[in-house]
């Protein structure tokens, strides 16, 4: 395996202000005893509610923040003791810190990058060529960082991280605040690098759509303690989840109305549209039971929502 | 083919040269206001001679080498990490993570994503101070003075990089922390440029001896000029800068790798 962690751990202490000069000292574990392996290859979805301790662990499992308590190894060395041999073995991009210089054209960063990492010319070029392919990086290559837009920026990051041909990829947020576009430009170059299936990727997200079209695994942490390892469908059927028709309606939706294998969640626009909630029978027999009770205008059958599912998740933990 | 790792620290710092010059009205404004501030040293010091000619007993020659000495070893390293209290930048905004992401070590990309071209000209003229300084100075040269004479700025300055790079290190704990560091920093080039002597009791040896302020000028200008010192130190300790310079840097370095281990990293 090429990511492990036992009873992985991170505390902070935390100063507030108890009148006028007191400060009170609180303990908080924003990591709290994290098991967690990776083998070689895999793409992990590491998700969880804001504040559940995603972006701590994979500080901790890139060598940026020492580790209270437990123990990790990524590529068979402790992070922060062996923190410059393993940046050369990782690619890492976190949303908010950029890898590139801000103020000169990217291709130039690109080539500060082979430097610091001692990248062979012809691999990185090689790479460069792959990279600027699939993310079709030509059209901003020779324009300063800072004109860049976000999702010209993201996929310069993805590029800087790849350059040094890492075996573990972690991505912080990788599709967050991108247009549509984008979005899909960043999924299906990190699906077609899963297909090659020589790097191991551990991502964050809140996107759902980033989990189902690209992790088969799924870890879900919270409150520091990793609550669900395993496929999106295993979660949802461990949770039962629900999905939701919303249908609007030609005539006002009759009071007292109910259907089968549904509950009525919302009544809104003075009646003319509902949304109903499934309680796992198939959605075509609903759908055909509410055309028969009122006559449809439109109608939507919406995936359960991941944070809704993190949300039941915690409260099922309480 | 392996570049050397000054070869990437240069590259990073000639990248830094490069944005900087992107922005090239601030930058000429900034290289001007550098060569005005220059002057205005230059000119201070003639006064300063020009009025009192000696100070605490040394001769204008002498207090010259002292204020040259001080002034060319505080130039280089403020050229080299003068800007390493940016670190709490770095750190308030998490921008830290990303020096820590890389195969360097984190304080010389610090360094060199933080330097500043246009104090390369005021460490030129402190250098070239120190050189008339020297040959005006009345210097009986041996052997070991001349080897005085060439490492005593080259300590000078590791202790004057040391100085700055423990100030900034306060950052990993205190990001509040202000300018506390300038006072010793800045208020380091200020007590060095004089001799020692003519400072009072508790707060000369304080900052003489405790900091190790007088190893910077003080005492190898004693060194070279063959003096005593006038408080009746022991002679063999006034050869003593480059230990100093060496224990300073130790120390500093080890409250930088002391530092990185408590960093928090905040924000997302």
């Amino acid at each position: 395996m090429i990511i492990s962690a036992r009873g992985l751990r991170k505390d902070f202490t935390v100063h507030r202000k108890v009148g006028r000069f007191r400060r009170e000292r609180t303990v908080v574990s924003a990591v709290d005893g994290v098991d967690l392996t990776v083998e070689r290859g895999e793409m992990v979805g590491y998700i969880g509610p804001n504040g559940a301790g995603k972006s701590t662990t994979l500080k901790m499992l890139t060598g940026v923040l020492s580790p209270s308590g437990g123990e990790v190894q990524v590529c068979g060395l402790e992070p922060v003791a062996k923190r410059t041999t393993l940046a050369k073995r990782i690619g890492v991009v976190f949303g908010q810190r950029s890898q590139l210089w801000w103020d000169l054209p990217l291709g130039e960063s690109f080539s500060l990058l082979r430097h610091i990492y001692r990248v062979p010319e012809t691999d990185h070029t090689a790479r460069l060529k792959q990279c600027t392919e699939l993310l079709a990086l030509d059209e901003f290559i020779h324009t300063p960082v800072r004109q860049l837009s976000l999702g010209q920026r993201m996929r310069g990051e993805l590029t800087a991280a790849l350059l040094h041909g890492p075996e573990v990829l972690f991505l912080d947020e990788p599709t967050i605040g991108l247009d549509v576009l984008s979005k899909q430009a960043v999924r299906t170059f990190l699906s077609e690098l899963d297909t090659r299936g020589d790097t191991t990727v551990v991502l964050t997200t809140h996107d759902l759509a980033d989990i189902e079209k690209l992790c088969r695994r799924l870890v879900v942490i919270d409150h520091g303690k990793v609550v669900h390892d395993g496929t999106v469908d295993e979660l949802h059927s461990r949770y039962r989840s629900r999905r939701t028709i919303v249908a609007d309606l030609e005539l006002p939706w009759p009071d007292g109305l109910t259907l089968p294998g549904a509950v009525v969640t919302a009544v809104e626009a003075e009646g003319r549209r509902v949304t109903l909630t499934l309680d796992g029978t198939a959605a075509g027999e609903v759908v055909a039971a509410l055309a028969k009770a009122v006559p449809l205008r439109d109608l939507s059958v919406q995936e359960p929502d991941i944070e809704d599912v993190i949300a039941r998740l915690y409260r099922d933990d309480n | 083919m392996a570049e050397s790792p000054f070869g990437v620290y240069a590259r990073i710092v000639r990248a830094q040269v490069r944005s900087q010059v992107q922005y090239r009205a601030s930058f000429l404004l900034e290289v001007f206001g550098s060569m005005a501030t220059n002057a205005l040293d230059i000119a201070s010091v003639f006064v300063l001679f020009s009025v009192a000619g000696g100070l605490g007993g040394f001769s204008g020659t002498e207090v010259m080498l002292m204020a040259a000495l001080s002034a060319g070893a505080f130039a280089t390293a403020d050229m080299v990490v003068g800007n390493v209290d940016k670190l709490r930048e770095y750190v308030r905004s998490g921008l830290f993570d990303s020096l820590l992401l890389r195969p360097l070590s984190s304080l010389a990309q610090l360094a060199a994503l933080t330097f500043a071209l246009r104090r390369s000209g005021r460490a030129l003229q402190g250098m070239v101070f120190y050189v008339v300084a020297l040959c005006v100075a009345d210097i009986h040269w041996t052997v070991g003075r001349v080897l005085c004479a060439v490492f005593a700025p080259i300590s000078g300055t590791v202790f004057f990089i040391s100085l700055f790079v423990a100030g900034a290190s306060v950052a990993f704990w205190w990001i509040e922390s202000g300018e506390i560091a300038n006072a010793f920093t800045y208020g380091g080039r200020d007590f060095t440029a004089y001799p020692n002597n003519m400072y009072g009791g508790w707060f000369r040896d304080f900052f003489t001896l405790g900091i190790g302020f007088g190893f910077v000028a003080y005492f190898p200008a004693l060194a070279l000029l063959g003096k005593s010192d006038p408080l009746g130190l022991p002679d063999w300790l006034l050869w003593f800068s480059p230990v100093v310079a060496v224990i300073a840097a130790c120390l500093a370095s080890l409250l930088w790798r002391v530092g990185v281990r408590h960093y928090r990293s905040t924000g997302s």
